[in-house]
């Protein structure tokens, strides 16, 4: 009877995390804004619970976990289970993150202890250690002002190609590609 | 960058998503691999000289069956496996189903043939070159569909590189079988199936470090 109850919760909420995120990829932005919002706490907990002895990993892992959502989300199919496409996802990137480690251990002492930011792992969200502002800021300019400008100063492609000179689909790509090459930065960065 | 402003950055401006895009992606994919397989025989090797003749024999369309279902399957098995969290499911045995079909037909075929003849039956004239071939031919579409791949996500490099493998060795046995002369079930059975599992070994090696994202 408990058992059932906990179902119907867990059902309860995928569906309707689910549904954020159907209408997030059809355009609502706030709907989409909610499901990250609402995803960012899942992935912690997931990623808490399974990276229990690297704490200080868990936040970069959890934005590393929603900017890969965020540039493969065209591969959610609605029909499909969100927990299973979100979990595949959430795997991978632990899984990677675990090989980069592994590699980068053998190759040098590690300096885990004496970067050591203290960040308590039971405070709802860490810091990050990596700052991805950072990275974006070694972006080439044909990405990152697109980003700054689209995706931090919430102009419109329209404003933003006016006001960088450059086509309106030229803005779309840099903020495309621009997402996709954080994400290569925070793969080969670690 | 604290994760809530991250997750704001995300959300601004992020736009609709064309929906069915991993169908499109492998629409093109094999659409360009295939063209470029075709070319390729084309120019390199040419249709058999007697195709006309050959269309009408019933073993020609086994052959065809048999190598457009392998095509068939191993796509499924590619497509699923380029979007993270969706099983295999029943796909190996759809897979299997056609090789194990050819194998019972050649076993059909080798047991009611003279003994003298069972060794021409699984050499035929040109089970030297045959895997090779294949092998060859699949190369164009190995590379577009590796790029159907990187634009979606798969999370089990080593199987999604070996079922790109796959794939693409099944498509080009397609368009080899227009210029292949053998039509014995034997040679089918294992020197195609032999060009096909090259492109696999070459994809299974590849994909870790290929499609990453």
């Amino acid at each position: 009877m408990q058992r059932m109850q906990v179902t119907d919760r867990l059902n309860a909420s995928e569906e309707r995390l689910r549904n954020l995120l159907v209408l997030g990829l059809a355009g609502d932005e706030p709907a989409y804004r909610a499901f990250l919002q609402e995803l960012s706490a899942h992935l912690r907990a997931f990623l808490r619970k399974r990276l229990a002895r690297l704490p200080d990993e868990v936040e970069d892992l959890v934005q590393e976990s929603l900017l890969a959502v965020h540039n493969q989300r065209h591969t959610y199919d609605a029909v499909q289970p969100l927990t299973a496409w979100i979990h595949a996802i959430a795997k991978y990137k632990l899984i990677d993150l675990l090989r980069r480690r592994a590699r980068r251990d053998l190759l040098t002492d590690p300096l885990e202890d004496e970067l050591g930011l203290a960040s308590a792992s039971d405070t709802e969200a860490a810091d990050a250690r990596r700052d991805l502002g950072k990275l974006l800021a070694q972006l080439p300019e044909r990405q990152r002002l697109p980003i700054v400008h689209v995706k931090l100063e919430g102009l419109s492609v329209t404003e933003t190609a006016r006001l960088t000179g450059m086509s309106e689909s030229a803005v779309k790509v840099g903020v495309h590609r621009g997402l996709k090459a954080l994400a290569a930065m925070i793969r080969e960065d670690a | 960058m604290r994760t809530d402003d991250l997750v704001a950055m995300l959300a601004t401006g992020a736009g609709t998503v064309q929906p069915n895009q991993a169908a499109r992606r492998y629409a093109t994919a094999v659409g360009w691999g295939s063209a470029g397989a075709v070319l390729l025989m084309t120019i390199l090797l040419g249709p058999r000289h007697d195709l006309a003749a050959a269309i009408m024999l019933p073993m020609f369309w086994t052959k065809v069956a048999f190598v457009t279902s392998l095509a068939v399957a191993s796509l499924l098995a590619a497509w699923r496996l380029s979007r993270p969290g969706v099983s295999l499911a029943w796909v190996p045995g759809v897979l299997g189903a056609p090789v194990l079909a050819i194998w019972l037909l050649a076993a059909i075929v080798l047991m009611r043939a003279d003994a003298a003849q069972r060794k021409a039956l699984f050499f035929g004239d040109t089970w030297n070159s045959c895997p090779f071939l294949i092998a060859m031919l699949s190369a164009p579409v190995f590379v577009a569909v590796v790029w159907a791949m990187k634009g979606l996500a798969p999370t089990r490099l080593r199987l999604a590189g070996a079922a790109a493998g796959l794939l693409s060795g099944a498509v080009a046995t397609m368009v080899y079988s227009v210029h292949c002369p053998e039509l014995a079930a034997p040679f089918i059975g294992f020197w195609y199936l032999l060009g096909v599992l090259i492109p696999t070994a070459v994809g299974t090696l590849l994909g870790p470090r290929v499609l990453r994202w």
